[in-house]
């Protein structure tokens, strides 16, 4: 436990003064201008923003899909800001994993080969991968079906296997973008609720959402607003000033 | 690795329709270099069959007699013996201008030639009955003849009713001892001036008749035909030895003819492989073509797999892999359909045209070659897209 410990003194997610700038024919963009953030391991955030605010932009470079112009990113301890495509990519396997609103699952794969991917390209066998893969859907509920095509489930079944496949390789953050964007009230109910259950469970979420409403689900809202943060702070004083 | 070829497999069979297309076309660019090349070979070995058939180890040799300088019969068999390691055979050549008859019908076009008993192997003939022309035929100077098989049914009805009859040349009868067998296949060509339209006798008795002092045609041949340089120079030494001028002999080797027909066969192919080899090209852009509107379609499953952490090279290899293994499945049913095709093709032009090895080998490695080159370029554009933008698109 002296390694959990550890992690307790260091942030999982540090950002200090990031800035990404695009240019849009001469017009500069400024999508995140200057944002200072720390999350915790064990947390459960929602950045909160509206289109155009620079949220989707924050995302992803936490994400690793994407570098700052400017800034420092760390992600468990390691420095994120200017590493290669192909490191990218390694940290975005072994650290994160995405839960998008459209699901993002590959349709001629079968809900095992989907959540086995990422342990693909972690580069395990196929046994470990299978036995993982079998483990993670179990978590979800959706064991049964892994012979299914994505296609032949439901919404809010789709977005679960999409969490079994984030939860398969044991990340040390959970990121999802608008994970109920694409579904209705009831589902969306039950995957946020499925959500909180993980984060009861130990892993740390970070939810991207442009609805207050679903903000108010986690314990920690950050709103983001013209590329800068303009609230950082307990869920409860954020309903409050709602 | 493997799991690529897993992959690749799976998704040429997710897009049947698609994957098919793209294999059409090396299919059809293998198929037709192997056809071709495979038909020009078969045609070439025919090619040589007949002309071997026909004699290309024939020299002819003919010279000018002058007053002063001419070479007896005797001398040309003496030269002949010498070289017995080189010369198969060799026979005088006379042609005699003269009508043939038996009775009141005459045969106008029939060629009469004096002969030794070697012109028989010389034209690579068969008995069909009787014997052959004899050496002691030739020294006596026997009024004896062999004739073909067009003669030989046209004035004495069949084949074998010929032997033993008598031939009228220039008025002299000569008793037929020997019916050669019919050389050519259709009934139309069996007529006037035809292959079996001829009459030999000894050449003894053919130069008395042609009224000339010495046999200035000779056939030889060549034991070996690569060694048919070695013939005609020899021949043309002693030619020269006895008639000190060139401009007095000549030596004519079949053999030179076939050298020109085989450049001429090795062009043909050249043009056709090339021919076919542009259908490859063109099979190989439209891979190219497929694996662009794949990576266009599949920008999003990019995107998602790269996102998962899939590195550059990875994608890079799975969609080289797909373009190789299309194109190889692609190259495999084109070297099958192109042997098949090729050998019912030979079997209906009646020749001999097994697919070479080497058109397979090469075409096989063209194929895969063209899949992976042109699979390169759409598969590096695949592995360098930006997981965001490929998120982004649908």
């Amino acid at each position: 436990m002296t390694e959990a410990a550890g992690k307790e003194k260091e942030p999982l997610i540090s950002l200090r003064g990031i800035h990404k700038i695009y240019y849009m024919g001469d017009e500069e963009v400024r999508a995140n201008d200057g944002i200072d953030l720390e999350i915790r391991e064990g947390e459960f955030v929602a950045i909160v923003g509206k289109s155009g605010s620079g949220k989707s932009t924050l995302m992803n470079i936490i994400g690793a899909l994407d570098v700052p112009t400017d800034g420092e990113y760390c992600l468990g301890g390691q420095d994120v800001s200017d590493m290669t495509d192909n490191e990218l990519a390694e940290i975005r396997n072994r650290m994160i994993g995405f839960v998008f609103q459209q699901y993002n699952l590959l349709p001629k794969l079968n809900l095992l080969e989907n959540v086995e991917l990422p342990l693909l390209y972690a580069g395990l066998d196929a046994k470990e991968r299978r036995e993982k893969a079998l483990a993670s859907l179990e978590r979800v509920g959706l064991k049964e079906k892994w012979r299914n095509y994505p296609n032949q489930l439901s919404g809010g079944q789709q977005q679960r296997v999409s969490i079994a496949r984030a939860l398969a390789g044991n990340p040390s953050l959970i990121l999802a973008d608008e994970p109920t964007g694409a579904l209705d009230s009831k589902t969306g109910r039950e995957v946020l609720d499925f959500l909180k259950k993980l984060n009861e469970d130990g892993n740390t979420i970070v939810m991207i959402t442009h609805d207050n409403a679903i903000a108010v689900e986690a314990r920690r809202v950050v709103r983001i607003h013209d590329g800068q943060i303009n609230f950082d702070g307990d869920v409860k004083d954020y309903a409050a000033i709602l | 690795m493997l799991q690529s070829f897993k992959m690749a497999l799976k998704s040429i069979w997710g897009n049947k329709m698609r994957s098919f297309l793209t294999m059409l076309g090396i299919i059809i660019g293998v198929a037709s270099v192997i056809i071709l090349v495979s038909i020009v070979n078969g045609y070439m070995s025919y090619m040589v069959e007949s002309f071997t058939s026909m004699g290309v180890n024939r020299i002819t040799v003919r010279y000018t007699a002058l007053p002063s300088r001419s070479i007896d019969v005797d001398e040309f068999y003496d030269f002949y013996e010498e070289n017995g390691e080189l010369f198969e055979s060799m026979s005088p050549n006379v042609s005699v201008n003269v009508t043939v008859k038996h009775g009141t019908d005459a045969m106008e076009q029939t060629s009469v030639t004096g002969c030794s008993e070697e012109y028989l192997d010389i034209m690579g003939y068969e008995l069909e009955c009787g014997r052959n022309l004899l050496y002691s035929d030739m020294a006596a100077r026997q009024k004896v003849a062999v004739v073909g098989a067009y003669v030989a049914s046209e004035l004495y009805g069949s084949l074998e009713n010929a032997l033993g009859e008598t031939v009228k040349l220039n008025g002299d009868g000569y008793t037929i001892v020997g019916v050669i067998e019919r050389q050519t296949e259709e009934t139309s060509d069996f007529s006037d001036g035809c292959d079996d339209d001829f009459v030999w006798l000894p050449y003894s008795r053919a130069v008395k008749m042609s009224r000339n002092a010495s046999i200035t045609n000779y056939i030889f041949t060549s034991r070996d035909i690569s060694q048919s340089g070695t013939c005609t120079d020899t021949l043309k030494a002693f030619l020269q030895e006895k008639m000190k001028s060139d401009s007095l002999y000549s030596v004519t080797a079949m053999s030179a003819l076939m050298d020109s027909l085989n450049e001429q066969i090795a062009m043909m192919s050249m043009m056709l492989g090339g021919i076919a080899g542009i259908s490859l090209l063109v099979a190989g852009v439209g891979v190219m073509n497929i694996m662009l509107v794949s990576v266009t379609e599949r920008t999003r499953e990019i995107g998602i797999r790269k996102a998962l952490g899939a590195k550059r090279s990875v994608i890079l290899q799975q969609f080289v892999i797909e373009a190789a293994v299309t194109s190889t499945i692609g190259g495999i049913v084109g070297i099958a359909f192109g042997s098949l095709a090729s050998v019912g093709i030979g079997t209906l032009m009646g020749i001999d045209a097994p697919p070479t090895a080497t058109a397979v080998l090469v075409s096989f490695t063209v194929s895969v070659g063209i899949g992976l080159l042109f699979g390169y370029a759409p598969a590096s554009r695949a592995a360098r897209l930006n997981p965001i933008d490929a998120l982004r698109s649908d």
